[in-house]
């Protein structure tokens, strides 16, 4: 049995008396795309945000790649993980935004060599030939040297990808990547994520309300309702014939949403 | 030796006398600064342009010009034109009329900050131009200038040391009198500044209490912090 | 934004005015004056620039900084607010010297409103960056930048755009505050306008012209830093 990539272990999230997650169990395994749904409040953006480290979990211990993320070992037992420790396991993950977060005050190009060069350390040219590489595959490389006022929303959240990946994470984090687009810039953006499924080796967690497209793409479904898991399984089975009623219930009320 | 406490408490009853002249004239030159501020404000947001232009661009000219010049100005120059004044009564008009500008930019941004729609609601319900004003337009543009207001208060107390360049005996001149007598500075100028300090952050916080009370008075969801 | 326009247009006028005048009648103090201006407009650069380094350390020192850093940031801003500029000019001119610490009175000049001037700057500073949307620091997590690095590259780039305003504000403020340095024996403007009163007793003509040439510095600064915005938000919304 393969460690999985990605495990919450009895995860607890909440502000103040309110629980936004509740003793979350959850494994990913290497590779797989999983696709979070829910209704608003439910928690799901919070576990992405919560495994990306904005923020802090008050129970419970997130592992990725086999070693604890927000705790460290330290004489045999887990304390929470000081700020190197922290910084070496989320080297793994990346994400991508709902409202893209590029760098106004940088070209394409420049916003996918910044963190290579400053974090990674690359040299200026194997940044920038990888930044190059990485916009081509979006398909961007026309606009490298555009800035983000000039790029539509579509090729904004492409250029997002891009420089997720110019970090080679073995973990992708989408979170609602497609919400705060235009109806007809929202294939393109699906496009590139499915590319990324096909050509590469990553484990992929999305939050979305593309049902289409969970459907046909994820290889596990998770749907949350009030801080848990009420459903899991393969697309099929939730989108088909889903066990829960809350699961119908939403399921229907997306449906009728259109 | 490097601080003098015998000399210290020595020369703490002249400064605190002199700190009586010090408030005199930030009450007296606030005083002036509110009245003129509204009067200003008033003559700014006319309707008629030969009002409203000349106005504002008097504003800003005694916005933009240190107001050290201008207490220079009203000293000397008034008495070409025959009107002679103490330097007190100078001193003060010249403070009044320098932060008067700036109040007056309070006012005007206080009640423009209201938000339009209050306005036509008001007309929709067909209410005279003074009840809007008086019920819910000053209502709503008082919050955000009381502690604007305390601010400039604060600001003009923290001018009146100007005064001693035309011989006000108001704090800052006596310890330099003080200083120059017995050839020890760091005494009074310290103290003068801690006194400074200490009103300041006094005056800070009670401004500060005075906005959130007014906010909860008059029931203003709190706008943007 | 049009009584700028007619201000700037007055002041030229006058500049024009100023120059022939020194040549003709107005010769016995126009010159004395002019000298005194160059004075006050060095002190204002100087300061300006002190001004800034200080609220730029200020700022991110309160922000970002362990707590004796912090403390040190806090009370440096607390007490340079708290007091006014001439308590602060003539602390430095009068009372340092007892401490063994000399200066000339021009470095007591820049030192003192640089300082004074900087605890209002660490304000707007602090504003600015903290205007920087949160997705910019999200971004920056997400591509496992360290603090230091997202603040220096990512973070104040953007908050330097939205400080220049505010920013220019300050310098106008500082320039007026020049006018203290007179009290202390420097030969600036303000000191100027005494002196060729005692001489000449050209009263109103003086101290109007002296006013006037305050004002035309201080709409050079804002003229400047209008363009200094538009040429940072040019580069922040098309290519440079």
């Amino acid at each position: 049995m393969t460690e999985p990539m990605v495990k919450f272990e009895n995860v607890t999230k909440s502000y103040g008396a309110l629980t936004v997650l509740d003793s979350l169990n959850l494994e990913v395994a290497p590779n797989e795309k999983v696709a979070i749904i829910g209704p608003s409040g439910s928690g799901k953006t919070t576990v992405l945000r919560m495994l990306m480290t904005l923020e802090r979990i008050n129970g419970g211990v997130i592992y990725v790649d086999g070693e604890p993320l927000t705790h460290m070992p330290r004489n045999g037992a887990l304390v929470p993980a000081d700020e190197k420790h922290l910084r070496r396991v989320r080297a793994k993950i990346g994400m991508v935004f709902q409202h893209f977060n590029l760098f106004p005050h940088m070209s394409a190009l420049k916003n996918c060599m910044e963190a290579p060069i400053h974090v990674l350390g690359l040299p200026k040219k194997e940044a920038e030939q990888r930044a190059a590489e990485l916009l081509d595959m979006v398909g961007l490389s026309d606009k490298k040297n555009h800035y983000p006022s000039q790029l539509s929303g579509g090729q904004q959240q492409r250029v997002a990808i891009a420089r997720a990946l110019a970090m080679r994470p073995k973990v992708m984090l989408f979170d609602e990547v497609t919400s705060a687009l235009d109806p007809e810039l929202v294939g393109e953006v699906l496009n590139v994520i499915r590319k990324l499924g096909a050509e590469h080796n990553l484990t992929m967690l999305m939050v979305t309300h593309q049902m289409g497209f969970a459907k046909e793409f994820a290889d596990r479904v998770c749907f949350f309702y009030g801080g848990k898991i009420a459903e899991q399984g393969k697309p099929e089975e939730i989108f088909n014939a889903p066990k829960e009623e809350r699961t119908r219930q939403f399921l229907s009320a997306v449906l009728e949403a259109g | 030796m490097l601080w003098d406490w015998n000399y210290t408490w020595e020369i703490m009853p002249v400064l605190l006398r002199a700190s009586v002249v010090t408030v005199e004239a930030t009450l007296l030159g606030f005083l002036l600064a509110a009245v003129l501020g509204l009067v200003l404000a008033i003559l700014r947001m006319s309707k008629n342009n030969w009002v409203s232009i000349p106005t504002a661009g008097f504003i800003e000219f005694i916005r933009s010009t240190p107001v050290l010049i201008q207490i220079f100005f009203i000293y000397f120059v008034f008495p070409e034109f025959g009107v002679v004044l103490p330097a007190m009564t100078a001193g003060v008009l010249a403070l009044g009329l320098h932060y008067g500008c700036y109040c007056s930019e309070v006012y005007r941004a206080g009640i423009e900050c209201v938000p339009r729609g209050q306005w036509e609601a008001s007309t929709a319900l067909n209410l005279s131009p003074y009840v809007t004003f008086r019920d819910i337009i000053i209502p709503q543009a008082i919050p955000p200038i009381v502690p604007a207001l305390g601010n400039y208060l604060v600001a003009l107390f923290k001018e009146t040391p100007l005064l001693s360049a035309i011989a006000v005996l108001e704090l800052m001149q006596t310890a330099k009198i003080l200083g120059s007598q017995s050839f020890r500075y760091v005494e009074p100028i310290t103290l003068v500044g801690v006194f400074f300090l200490v009103m300041s952050l006094v005056a800070a916080a009670i401004i500060r209490q005075v906005e959130a009370w007014l906010n909860r008075t008059l029931r203003i969801s709190g706008a943007e912090r | 934004m049009q009584l700028r326009q007619l201000a700037v247009c007055a002041i030229i006028f006058f500049t024009a005015g100023l120059v022939i005048a020194s040549f003709a009648g107005f010769r016995e103090f126009i010159p004395g004056l002019l000298e005194g201006a160059w004075i006050t407009v060095q002190i204002t650069i100087g300061g300006s620039i002190l001004a800034v380094v200080m609220a730029l350390i200020a700022a991110l020192a309160k922000m970002y900084g362990a707590w004796p850093v912090r403390w040190l940031a806090v009370a440096y801003i607390e007490i340079f607010r708290g007091t006014s500029a001439l308590v602060q000019l003539f602390w430095l001119f009068f009372v340092l010297p007892h401490f063994g610490v000399t200066l000339e009175p021009m470095t007591v000049a820049i030192t003192a409103l640089g300082l004074n001037v900087g605890a209002y700057g660490a304000e707007v500073v602090r504003g600015a960056v903290s205007a920087v949307p949160r997705g910019q620091w999200e971004a920056s997590v997400a591509l496992n930048m360290p603090k230091s690095l997202a603040l220096r590259r990512i973070i104040l780039p953007q908050a330097l755009t939205a400080m220049i305003p505010p920013w220019g504000n300050l310098f106008i403020e500082l320039l007026k505050a020049t006018s203290l340095v007179s009290l202390i024996t420097i030969s600036d403007l303000a000191f100027r306008a005494q002196q060729m009163n005692q001489i000449t007793f050209r009263t109103l003509e003086i101290f109007t012209i002296v006013l006037v040439i305050y004002l035309a510095i201080s709409t050079l600064i804002t003229v400047g830093m209008r363009a200094l915005e538009s040429a940072a938000s040019r580069g922040l919304a098309r290519g440079r």
